[in-house]
């Protein structure tokens, strides 16, 4: 079964320049797919095309199919019906993804509510639970995002985006604006999460390291074209492109120290 | 290479921003010509308060910081000439209004580093632009250029260009590459260690990075909430850890050699 289908996608700019091109992969229950690429590879765009949530005066084309609904060319009346169910989604930076001025538990009771039909004191265990499942206390429902670290803020917007059981999870980065220690900690929390409810990952990162911790298969994206793709152990050990060896000689060469000092 | 001169120290200070509480508790750090140090540690640690007192631009609220053996003057000029600072984002440090030749020279000019007619110093100040450029390996003609005509790479390259255009003994660099990407992070790496052998310049960087601290310093202080809790040569801390955070610290570095998707 595939819950997600990319067909020979493009986002276009509104001057006819393509930015992501021609990029084709798919996703299964359980399969976990990175997309590696450094500023500008395209690798959000084609996170966002997926959603559809392309910004104004970008166009999609080509096919993004998910769970069987055509995203590409979609109203946003049909799309509400995948968004948040059938893909959900969590961003680099936690502080924008949240809303400044909601409690941290009414925007995790806002999905819970709609999609489980819950109110009152079941709903509030509810969001007490989805708390829980991401190692937040309960007493957190309370705080807004300004009160509570990063790394709490993630938690939160994960917590958001599994609240609708989703099949698929994007990650876009969404561990970047952590410290190391903190990034860790989320990185395994998704690991568990995502294992646990056998959802399909896509996660995005720059990363090589982050990925390869993650993710079973990579595609590598160089100025919007997939470059050099399949399974993270080989692309990792004999990467093929040019490009490709030129990522892991880098992240080789910045680890090497550290790998001699503390192996 | 012990007993080199003790350039910049900080003696047992401590910070507090106006009615907070002490960012900064007894803090020891010094900075031995020659041998890099590296402030490590996580957002809110202090590492950033801390860099600001060593240059001068906070007053320490208890202890004392020195340069060249004397309390420090943040207005004497030897010290502003002797100590450079680089900072984190290179698209927010550099005046997009101004060409890169302006943006590097500037240090000449307010140290009033140029002297004879106009004609002398603006030929003087061309002259030590170019060599400054020509040391990051930037071309000649970046000169004549604005900073939004670089990548984030350059920029930092530019950035560090114009701390070093006064021919400082120290650069004082804040998280100088965790806004590159991955593959312009290990040249600009590279770049900083090759400043340090080639041009008698000694790197006190604030990183919570410690693959580019095991790659560039000789020195390591662990700071963690306000308070240095490990240091000592960056082989000792990072090989055989004492305190438990700079063992979690290590452990959460994100390595290909450690990645859980390549064994």
């Amino acid at each position: 079964m595939t819950l997600l289908d990319v067909a020979g996608l493009s986002v276009r700019r509104a001057d006819g320049r393509d930015l992501v091109r021609d990029l084709s992969f798919t996703l299964g229950p359980g399969e976990r797919l990175g997309l590696i690429g450094e500023s500008g590879s395209g690798k959000s765009l084609t996170a966002l095309a997926v959603m559809g949530l392309l910004p104004a005066g970008m166009t999609a084309h080509g096919s993004v199919r998910l769970a069987g609904t055509q995203v590409v060319g979609a109203r946003d009346k049909e799309l509400d019906r995948v968004r948040g169910r059938t893909v959900g989604v969590v961003f680099q930076e936690p502080l924008t993804a949240l809303d400044p001025l909601m409690r941290v538990g009414r925007q995790i009771a806002g999905p819970l509510g709609r999609r489980r039909g819950l109110r009152g004191a079941p709903l509030r265990a509810a969001v007490a639970a989805a708390l829980d499942e991401v190692r937040l206390p309960e007493s957190l429902a309370r705080a807004y995002p300004h009160e509570i670290s990063g790394g709490q803020r993630q938690r939160v917007a994960i917590a958001m985006a599994l609240a609708c059981e989703p099949e698929v999870l994007i990650a876009d980065e969404p561990t970047t604006a952590l410290d190391v220690t903190v990034q860790a900690e989320v990185l395994s929390l998704l690991d568990r999460l995502v294992a646990e409810r056998d959802m399909a990952l896509l996660f995005i990162s720059h990363d090589l390291a982050v990925v390869a911790d993650v993710a079973d298969r990579v595609i590598v994206l160089k100025d919007g074209s997939g470059v050099e793709s399949g399974r993270t152990r080989d692309i990792v050990r004999e990467p093929r492109h040019p490009y490709t060896r030129a990522l892991v000689d880098s992240a080789r060469a910045l680890e090497g120290a550290l790998d001699r000092l503390a192996p | 290479m012990t007993g080199g001169t003790e350039v910049l120290a900080a003696r047992e200070v401590g910070y507090a921003y106006r009615g907070g509480p002490p960012v900064l508790r007894d803090v020891s750090v010094a900075v031995t010509a020659g041998r890099n140090l590296a402030l490590v540690g996580e957002s809110g640690a202090g590492k950033t308060t801390l860099l600001r007192l060593l240059l001068g631009l906070a007053r320490p609220t208890a202890g004392e910081v020195l340069f060249d053996g004397a309390q420090l003057a943040p207005r004497d000029r030897a010290f502003r000439r002797a100590v450079q600072p680089v900072f984190q984002d290179p698209y927010s440090s550099l005046d997009p209004r101004q060409r890169v030749g302006r943006i590097v020279s500037e240090p000449l000019r307010s140290l009033g580093l140029l002297s004879g007619s106009r004609a002398d110093r603006r030929e003087e100040a061309a002259g030590r632009v170019a060599e400054a450029l020509r040391s990051v390996e930037l071309p000649a003609d970046a000169a004549r250029r604005y900073p939004h005509e670089f990548s984030g790479g350059q920029r930092q390259r530019i950035a560090i260009a114009r701390a070093i255009v006064c021919r400082p003994r120290v650069l004082l660099a804040d998280e100088p590459v965790s806004a590159l990407d991955v593959s312009t992070r290990a040249r600009v790496v590279e770049l900083l260690a090759g400043l340090a052998d080639g041009h008698g310049l000694t790197v006190v960087v604030v990183s919570h990075d410690l693959s580019l601290v095991a790659a560039l310093c000789a020195e390591t202080a662990v700071i963690e909430r306000g308070r240095v809790v490990e240091q000592g040569a960056t082989a000792d801390v990072l090989g055989s850890p004492a305190h438990p955070y700079t063992r979690r610290l290590i452990a959460s570095v994100p390595r290909l050699s450690h990645a859980t998707r390549l064994r």
